[in-house]
């Protein structure tokens, strides 16, 4: 296969973005192929292929809450990691709307979390207050501390940061929040990192861990004041509606079970070629800032700002030579606005490229990139008329 | 320098600059590639003005002036409402 350009197409050992998609893990691909003729029926229905269909549906249930330490009545399906962020923050808002609608989040939370907040200002007239990190992305528990001064409804905080690794301090976090509840934004770590207890909810997405897209996983811990904050039906799950993605459901389970299976390794092999990544780049690239926490960070991601370099030119020109990177800069896009993420750590928002493994990158793929890569962003620079 | 080589200040008492460089209507990171292209057009001491709407320029000088080491001395707006960030030549 080629791209437009007839360059070797992104979907082999060049595919740097496992953070934006994760490729469906192999074991994900047989449940799914072999539930999709077996868990097609309604799990509601008493009838026999009703019954497989609610067996699967109750074991991918089970998977992951093993997977994940929780009960099984905690977990819950969704259609995307955004609608189990949506349901997370907004159920436990309504929870304890009584006591205040206001919504504590950290800067750098993913924009899921933001619109969360937004339309619960604008529909229930609650407030949101973001809270400040240090440059490599951290939450100031100092500030979450003053920000807890005043009552709050919920503190939303991710567990790791989807463009730039760094991982919070959960537990710091869950002392600080004292009798505030806390929702975690899991979505970049699951499968990865550890979800240390003290959520009152949490939300994960499949295609992260390499399961199929289309499947969030909500967290509720049991005795929670959490609130449907939508519609429900008397389905399988009181927390969600609508028809159950069995096969979906179960090849997300069977991923995330791979995926811990093979962790400890893939974290030690993962880490040592972000290390490589960050000291190459480092020093091959001139006026280059490797940018998040160079210890406390997800294994398999490492961001960079280039500066004098459009974000967007680089994963053009990365694309046409073979690799798939993401940038969070967006100087051509329509909003312009640079990523929040970047800005909340005072970081240089352009020339921005986020490198993220997959479970099948080689030392090889990141070394032709590393080889590649300084030609790429001087060029741009060259043409850009840096002198 | 402006025509009459006196340091310009910017209105509502800005920080004041040597040199202003107009970067309205450029988008990033055009405006940070103006200010390295141009800060050797001021001496060490003296400063350097970046007016741009460019939302990143906000972020963006102060991190250009971390990593080439220097000075971010602070925003204020020009004439017209415009953002314009100081910066101060170290070196």
């Amino acid at each position: 296969m080629t791209n437009s350009t007839g360059a070797p197409a992104t979907g082999g050992h060049g595919y740097l973005d496992a953070a934006s998609a994760e490729p469906l893990h192999p074991a994900a691909r047989e449940a799914l192929l072999a539930a999709l003729d077996t868990g097609f029926a309604d799990p509601l229905r008493l009838h026999g292929r009703g019954r497989d269909a609610r067996l699967l549906l109750d074991n991918a249930r089970a998977v992951v809450a093993s997977c994940l330490g929780v009960r099984d009545d905690e977990v819950s399906f969704t259609s995307s990691g955004t609608a189990a962020v949506h349901l997370g923050v907004l159920g436990l808002l309504r929870g304890r709307a009584r006591v205040s609608t206001r919504l504590v989040h950290s800067a750098v939370e993913h924009s899921a979390v933001l619109a969360a907040g937004d339309w619960w200002t604008r529909e229930h007239g609650g407030t949101t207050d973001p809270v400040g990190v240090d440059r490599h992305g951290r939450l100031a528990v100092g500030a979450l501390a003053a920000a807890l001064e005043r009552p709050a409804g919920a503190v939303a905080v991710q567990s790791a940061n989807h463009e730039v690794g760094t991982l919070q301090s959960l537990e710091e976090v869950y002392a600080g929040a004292g009798d505030t509840p806390v929702f975690v934004d899991a979505a970049a770590s699951t499968g990865r990192t550890d979800l240390p207890p003290g959520w009152s909810a949490a939300a994960a997405s499949a295609h992260k861990w390499g399961g199929p897209a289309g499947v969030g996983v909500l967290l509720v811990r049991k005795g929670a004041r959490w609130r449907a904050p939508f519609p429900t039906d008397d389905r399988t799950d009181p927390r969600v509606s609508g028809f159950e993605n069995v096969p979906a459901a179960l090849a997300a389970a069977a991923a995330l079970q791979a995926r811990l299976a093979e962790r400890d390794e893939l974290d030690a092999r993962q880490r040592a070629l972000v290390d490589r990544i960050r000291d190459r780049v480092a020093a091959t690239v001139p006026d280059v800032e490797v940018v998040g926490d160079p210890a406390a960070r997800l294994p398999h991601l490492v961001t960079f700002s280039c500066l004098y370099v459009d974000g967007e030119a680089v994963v053009t020109e990365l694309d046409r030579r073979g690799f798939a990177v993401a940038s969070g800069s967006a100087c051509t896009a329509s909003t312009l606005a640079p990523s929040h993420v970047l800005e909340a750590m005072g970081v240089l928002t352009h020339g921005n490229v986020r490198v993220s493994l997959t479970r099948d990158t080689t030392a090889d793929d990141v070394e032709r990139f590393l080889e590649v890569l300084p030609g790429v962003v001087a060029e741009i620079r060259a043409r850009a008329g840096v002198r | 320098m402006n025509a009459s080589g006196e340091a310009r200040h910017g209105p509502g008492g800005t920080p004041p600059a040597d040199l202003e460089l107009d970067c309205r209507g450029m988008r990033c990171p055009l405006p940070v590639i103006r200010l390295a292209n141009n800060i050797g057009d001021v001496a060490v001491g003296q400063s350097l003005a970046v007016v741009a709407e460019d939302p990143a320029a906000r972020s963006d000088v102060p991190a250009w002036c971390r990593m080439r080491e220097q000075e971010y001395v602070g925003e204020g707006v020009a004439e017209d409402g415009v953002p314009r960030y100081v910066v101060r030549r170290l070196r």
